[in-house]
């Protein structure tokens, strides 16, 4: 039962990575990048290390996409005032 | 150098690399085995010190001296973000507008906003008994904060966060890891030894010594590292504009 979880979070792991790589808009990406973190959380908590899965939760699933967001905007905005 | 030279290197680069992996995982012990020699000695070594959570024994007993490292390496890297994102000659400051928040956001986060703070405080000062640590909870109580910039607006969060009070803090906190570190030194064995407290009840808020000070120290430290670095990153999104003309 543990391993059917494991290798389901695995698979989901390797499934979002590939999907954060090809999806080329860095606005999706960052998104896709939040997913990533929650599902790597997972795969933590199922492989029995609960401090890793929750710093991933917080850093992985909040942090670096809001940072990727918010550098986004920055760009963006500046490109707007170019046109 | 050439494309084609330069995809031989990466190439070559790869391979060796792939080659020292496969031989590492080679030789790693079985999944899920029996024998964890690493495990049982923190194990062993965190309930002689009546710490609960062994990883926070690891990280601020056995191994302290390494998270002092990693809490300088990140008031290093906000102070480099301070300094690369501030407000230069050619920017000026526009006063972002009011918007409109739809109704179920601005619900959603005000709910979310106190519940999400109180677990990350939650979770910095249980560190020592269990899962979680000032690490993982700083993290959370200060992106909590900033449910309110997507609740209210950017002044209702300016409002609650003072940046130069969360810089005095960020520089307080890591002072006060290296001196929790040099009473150690002073009062008893060795820099950062956790030998100078008594080591109280085991799986009480107060038990493992110098656990719950470092790991209330690295709380406050990433709580205010990561509020100052959005701060920087909220200030260029929203607020700092290049002058027009260049």
């Amino acid at each position: 039962m543990a391993d059917a979880v494991i290798v389901v979070a695995l698979v989901l792991v390797a499934g979002c990575a590939t999907v954060a790589v090809a999806v080329r808009d860095p606005a999706r990406q960052a998104l896709v990048l939040a997913v990533l973190g929650v599902v790597l959380a997972v795969l933590f908590t199922a492989v029995q290390a609960p401090d890793v899965a929750l710093s991933q939760l917080a850093v992985g699933g909040a942090l670096t996409p809001l940072l990727l967001l918010l550098s986004v905007r920055k760009v963006k905005r500046r490109k707007g005032r170019e046109r | 150098m050439t494309p084609r030279t330069r995809l031989l290197l990466v190439l070559v680069g790869g391979a060796g690399i792939a080659a020292l992996l496969v031989a590492a995982c080679l030789r790693l012990p079985d999944f899920g085995g029996d024998s964890h020699p690493y495990g049982d000695r923190a194990v062993a070594a965190s309930l002689a010190r009546q710490t609960a959570n062994t990883i926070a024994s690891v990280n601020f007993d056995q191994r302290a001296f390494d998270t002092l490292g990693e809490m300088t390496i990140l008031f290093a890297a906000v102070v480099g973000c301070v300094v690369l994102l501030r407000q230069t000659r050619d920017e000026h400051r526009a006063r972002p507008e009011p918007a409109d928040v739809a109704r179920p956001v601005r619900r959603y986060a005000l709910i979310v906003l106190p519940v999400a703070l109180v677990t990350g405080l939650y979770v910095i000062a249980h560190g020592q008994l269990s899962p979680g640590g000032g690490f993982q909870g700083g993290v959370v109580a200060a992106t909590s904060l900033h449910l309110l910039y997507l609740g209210a607006d950017y002044r209702a969060l300016e409002r609650i966060r003072p940046v130069g009070m969360y810089e005095v803090g960020d520089a307080l906190s890591a002072s006060a890891y290296l001196i929790t570190g040099l009473a150690g030194l002073i009062g008893s064995a060795a820099f950062l030894a956790n030998t100078l407290l008594p080591y109280g009840t085991f799986n009480t808020l107060s038990s493992g010594g110098t656990v719950p000070l470092l790991n209330a120290a690295v709380g406050m430290e990433v709580a205010c590292a990561v509020v100052v670095l959005l701060a920087r990153f909220l200030d260029q999104a929203v607020e700092i504009e290049e002058e027009s003309g260049k």
